[in-house]
């Protein structure tokens, strides 16, 4: 057992998959258990509804992205030890894999996100931490993972916020060719979306900005 | 160097006098009339002035020549209420001739923290009547992590209590009903990302009202709440890597809160403070106190550039005294 991430509500272990379900020595197929840990400080009626909701709610929104993005295929969902458990990515986070790459990979890249981005927005889906940490390329796919700040709505408010967490994203982390990548991204939005979509997302995006909130919030993020 | 700090921006009127090393004084007098009425409350705080200045002048044994500078709160806050605080500051400034500087105040309440505590690179709550925000100091400015997306958790304890007819202000006595809550009734939880709200667990609240007890109510309400922002500043921590916790602002007065925060901090082992009373809710000496480091780190101001703000964002201040 392997710890690979902690994040400030669950704990997230890789394990082999025949250790879990199939004691046979020739199978081999890892997978990763994210468990939304029992907080002290709020009272138990609070602690464990909150973790049964947000355990379930994450499972539905991978499931439902699955339709038209890659994500992890989920194997189980524990709803009241709140845990899931689902495939393990193996591959390159985007977040080292786009300061390595040449340009015109880079463009193929962004072009994956945006559109990607697209397909989750097209069919009702926001993803609430879209950074490059929460993707993965896998033998040139994207698979998105941590849908723990998601959820179900098309509001053209809650899509703007999500894409302009992505651009604050990539301007703070991958800022070199922020401009172009960028870009990039919207031009994979709009292959899906459509341009009128792209101009109104754009437009939101400014205002977002211009209200000062959500100040480049990523270049905090603190995952390892 | 002595400096002297007023606050006015809503409904305390507070003079502060403090050193290098030492609060001298801080002497306040509260508007104490149901909400917050611009005018009233302006009017008040002008009608004090005089009053609090003397007692503040006397408690600490300073005479009006020994102070070297004066600070006062230019904003965010009440526009009535703010004018008051700085035509005193300004006058103060001119006939003693020295230095004034204007202050934003939620930095002030940070400040103060930071000095009455061992905390030195925190993450802040700061929980108040009008404010509930997360905020740490991250390339040079004290940055918003998370905000209520409409009221205070004090607002939304004053119109709690208001319907429940408790005496204004409700904090005690809902203090005092949440310690004999033993049901926790069901309340939405609005958290996103780091921010959160409180009108809807406010509303839904109001509608147990006859139905169950009292007590209960008010324990389920403040439960939420306060669950609410404490993960917000969970989730603060985790994002920033910081390793303190600083609580503070009138509402940290709560027994529950702190210890909903200092649970959280032991969990991941991070450092919980709070400062004394006197010097979370809103006080002159946080004012004095930030005015003074902000002198010493170089900061100097002229008359003109003391016109009050408003709506002056945390984020907006340009942070010259930390490195
Ligand atoms: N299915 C997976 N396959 C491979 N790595 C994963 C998978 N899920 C999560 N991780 C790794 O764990 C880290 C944290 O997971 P995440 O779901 O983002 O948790 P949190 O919500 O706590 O941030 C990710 O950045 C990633 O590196």
């Amino acid at each position: 057992m392997v710890i690979i991430g902690r994040g400030a509500e669950a704990i997230l272990e890789m394990k082999d998959f025949k250790d879990l379900y199939f004691p046979s020595k020739d199978l081999k197929i890892e997978i990763v258990i994210k468990k939304r840990i029992k907080k002290g400080y709020r009272i138990k009626e609070i602690d464990l509804h909150l973790r049964r909701s947000r355990t379930i709610l994450e499972s539905r929104l991978m499931h439902e992205a699955k339709k038209y993005v890659r994500t992890p295929t989920l194997f189980e969902i524990d709803p009241d030890e709140c845990y899931i458990v689902m495939e393990y990515i193996e591959g390159d986070r985007v977040k080292e894999l786009l300061e390595k790459i040449n340009s015109e990979k880079r463009e193929k890249v962004c072009f994956k996100i945006g559109d990607m981005v697209g397909k989750l927005h097209k069919n009702g889906i926001i993803h609430g931490d879209l950074t490059t940490s929460n993707m993965i390329y896998k033998f040139n796919e994207i698979y998105l993972i941590d849908f723990g700040l998601g959820e179900f709505s098309r509001e053209l408010e809650k899509q703007g916020v999500d894409m302009h967490l992505l651009k604050e994203a990539l301007q703070s982390t991958h800022y070199k060719y922020f401009l172009e990548d960028f870009e990039t991204v919207m031009e994979g939005y709009e292959y899906i979306v459509g341009n009128e979509k792209k101009k109104e997302i754009l437009k939101r995006i400014n205002e977002i900005e211009k209200r000062g909130r959500y100040v480049r919030r990523d270049s905090l993020y603190n995952k390892q | 160097m002595i400096s002297l700090g007023i606050e006015s921006t809503a409904h305390t009127l507070g003079v502060g006098i403090v050193n290098e090393k030492e609060v001298l004084a801080n002497e306040s007098s509260v508007y104490s009339g149901k909400g917050i009425h611009p005018r009233k409350a302006a009017d008040h705080h002008a009608d004090v002035l005089k009053n609090v200045l003397d007692s503040a002048l006397k408690k600490s044994n300073v005479s009006l020549e020994d102070l070297d500078m004066i600070s006062f709160s230019q904003g965010p806050g009440i526009g009535p209420c703010l004018r008051i605080g700085a035509t005193a500051a300004r006058t103060l400034s001119l006939r003693l001739k020295i230095p004034i500087i204007g202050v934003n105040h939620c930095v002030s309440h940070i400040e103060i923290g930071k000095f009455a505590t061992e905390a030195k690179d925190p993450v802040t709550l700061y929980v108040s009547g009008g404010n509930t925000q997360i905020i740490a100091y991250v390339a040079k400015r004290y940055r918003i992590f998370g905000e209520t997306l409409d009221i205070g958790i004090g607002n939304m304890q004053d119109i709690f209590g208001r319907t429940l007819e408790l005496k204004f202000p409700c904090g005690k006595e809902i203090d005092i009903l949440v310690a004999h809550g033993k049901k926790y009734l069901h309340l939405p939880y609005t958290i996103k990302g780091m921010d959160f709200s409180f009108t809807g667990v406010l509303t839904e609240a109001l509608k147990y009202i006859e139905k169950e007890k009292k007590e209960d109510i008010a324990f389920s309400l403040m439960e939420t709440a306060f669950s609410t922002v404490v993960e917000a500043s969970e989730r603060a921590l985790a994002h920033t890597g910081k390793k303190e916790l600083l609580l503070t602002g009138g509402i940290a007065a709560s027994p529950r809160l702190r210890e909903m925060c200092e649970i959280m901090c032991d969990e991941r082992e991070n450092k919980f403070y709070v400062p004394p009373f006197d010097l979370c809710r809103d006080n002159g000496a946080m004012i004095a106190y930030h005015g003074l480091i902000e002198y010493k780190s170089g900061k100097r101001m002229k008359l003109e550039d003391t016109v009050v703000k408003q709506k002056w964002r945390t984020d907006e201040v340009e942070v010259t005294w930390l490195s």
